[in-house]
């Protein structure tokens, strides 16, 4: 009745290692996760920043990190809080080859696991990010069309 | 959402949509579960903003509240397009490299 992760996939035409970089660079997780810039210290317990033009910064701590086929880390939903129990969620990335390509899968889990007052911050946070990176998507697509 | 991830609660919130509206005694009749737990399981739901309750004479009658649960739907949904976006624009910048 209620999900309690969200789990997505994508195939990248692009090897693994290139995906990877993609994926845990700070210049480029800056690009996709934040708008504004990030900072990591890609190393088990290492720490994260996004920042975001309209949310300020969020906080991650980094899990595990196994390169080039697994990422983790869990992520405070509250803009300026450390992640702790209760108001963050686990994000999980695992890189398949896929032909010449990747498979890249996402799960973020623990939402069950919110408190309550939390969640109703979280989800209003999340609801605005969500809208924020969609726009970013289409500005990029309307841009190529430009060059193209 | 921690009151629906127990799974008896879950159980219990079908049973009173199936029904329409129930009593604690009319979930126990169909659940592996005694009255006294029901009775426990039901004020957390109603605490939780997923059923609502009134009173008939004795008895306390329960019907579910939709609007949460249509709610959390339409964030989940929300969370998995966000993500969508994200992986997209890692697959960007990914395939553009080199």
């Amino acid at each position: 009745m209620v999900v309690e992760s969200i789990d997505r996939e994508i195939v990248i035409q692009a090897p693994v290692e290139r995906v990877w970089a993609a994926l845990t660079e700070a210049e480029h997780l800056g690009r996709w996760f934040g708008d504004a810039g990030a900072e990591v210290e890609l190393r088990p317990g290492g720490h994260m920043v996004f920042v975001w033009l309209e949310h300020g910064t969020s906080h991650a701590v980094v899990e595990r990190v196994e390169e080039p086929r697994f990422f983790s880390f869990r992520w405070a939903l509250i803009p300026g809080e450390e992640p702790r129990a209760g108001n963050s969620t686990l994000v999980e990335f695992t890189l398949l080859p896929d032909g010449s390509g990747t498979r890249l899968r996402v799960v973020e889990s623990g939402f069950g696991d919110l408190d309550g007052s939390d969640e109703e911050k979280a989800r209003h946070v999340k609801a605005n990010i969500g809208g924020w990176t969609s726009e970013l998507v289409e500005l990029q697509e309307y841009l190529e069309r430009q060059i193209a | 959402m921690a009151a629906l991830s127990d799974p008896t609660r879950q159980a219990l919130l079908e049973v009173i949509a199936k029904r329409g509206e129930a009593t604690a005694t009319d979930a126990a009749e169909e659940l592996p579960v005694s009255r006294q737990a029901i009775v426990k399981h039901l004020g957390v739901l109603d605490r939780a903003g997923l059923v609502e309750a009134r009173r008939q004479g004795r008895e306390v009658r329960y019907r579910v509240r939709p609007e949460p649960l249509e709610r959390a739907a339409s964030w989940l949904t929300g969370l998995a397009a966000e993500w969508d976006a994200r992986l997209a624009v890692i697959k960007r910048i990914a395939e553009a490299e080199g």
